[in-house]
């Protein structure tokens, strides 16, 4: 049963990774940091209700975050079961961080299903 | 002559358990025989310290697509709760939180796309493409999505 679920998220994790390191910090760079400080000519009066109103953004923008969770959850649970060496709470750790993801995602769903 | 019982604790040399001679062998309780690892392991060797930063990349990837996320539900909330955030982002120790995070996505960027060539073997005929080759390619691609995200939220 294990062994049969873990080509599933690992599949999550690379896909989220490959996802995460090609737009992340570019967005996350002009959201938290450029735009509302004004660095290299942005602003923090972007039109973002034009944006958020784009179905096909909110789509993208949730298959990046979905993704994101889960490869941000797979990793840690490995950083807990090799870095700390918690390999009897194996079972544990996976219910836990999965469970983070699946939270996440499903608030992630609500809050751009409600958006636009 | 009856049997000797054994003592959990016996140290001397003995012919059937030749490991016995270890002084921290004990035949009744073999996990005291396993060598602890200190809990910072990783700290000995530049490359174990890279390899528990790039696996701790989770959190700065977990922060990051949750501030994406407060960030398009506060839009949703109006102009007045838009304004308050904006001021929250523009506090000095955010914008160092926030330089932090950012160190720590473009770790996961650079560990990530650095081991493409090995995650992708390409040929054309019988000869492999270059590993040069795949990773300028991804690193091109990383240029161009981070340049169509700065057209698309630039504003103005």
């Amino acid at each position: 049963m294990r062994r049969a679920r873990d080509p599933f998220f690992w599949g999550l994790f690379s896909a989220g990774g490959m996802l995460a390191a090609l737009l992340l910090p570019a967005l996350f760079l002009i959201v938290a940091v450029a735009a509302p400080l004004g660095w290299f000519g942005m602003t923090a009066h972007v039109d973002w209700l034009a944006l958020v109103g784009n179905p096909l953004l909110r789509l993208g923008l949730f298959g990046l975050l979905f993704l994101a969770f889960f490869h941000a959850a797979h990793r840690f649970r490995y950083t807990l079961y090799d870095g700390m060496q918690l390999y009897h709470l194996d079972a544990l750790i996976s219910v836990l961080t999965y469970g983070v993801a699946t939270v996440l995602t499903l608030i992630a769903a609500v809050v751009l299903a409600t958006a636009g | 002559m009856s049997p000797q019982p054994r003592s959990p604790a016996q140290h001397v040399s003995d012919p059937i358990y030749p490991e016995a001679a270890n002084p921290k062998y004990t035949r009744h309780h073999p996990r005291w025989h396993r060598r602890r690892i200190p809990i910072f392991w990783w700290l000995r060797k530049w490359v174990y310290t890279k390899f528990i930063l790039r696996e701790l990349t989770s959190q700065p990837v977990m922060y990051a697509a949750l501030l994406i996320l407060l960030h398009v539900w506060i839009v949703g909330r109006g102009p007045e709760a838009y304004e308050t955030f904006v001021e929250w982002l523009r506090h000095p120790l955010l914008v160092a939180l926030h330089l932090f995070v950012l160190g720590g996505l473009l770790f996961h960027t650079i560990t990530w796309l650095n081991l493409a060539p090995k995650a992708l073997v390409l040929r054309v005929g019988e000869r492999r493409i270059p590993d040069v080759l795949v990773l300028a390619a991804h690193y091109a691609g990383w240029i161009l999505v981070s340049a169509a995200i700065f057209w698309l939220l630039r504003g103005g």
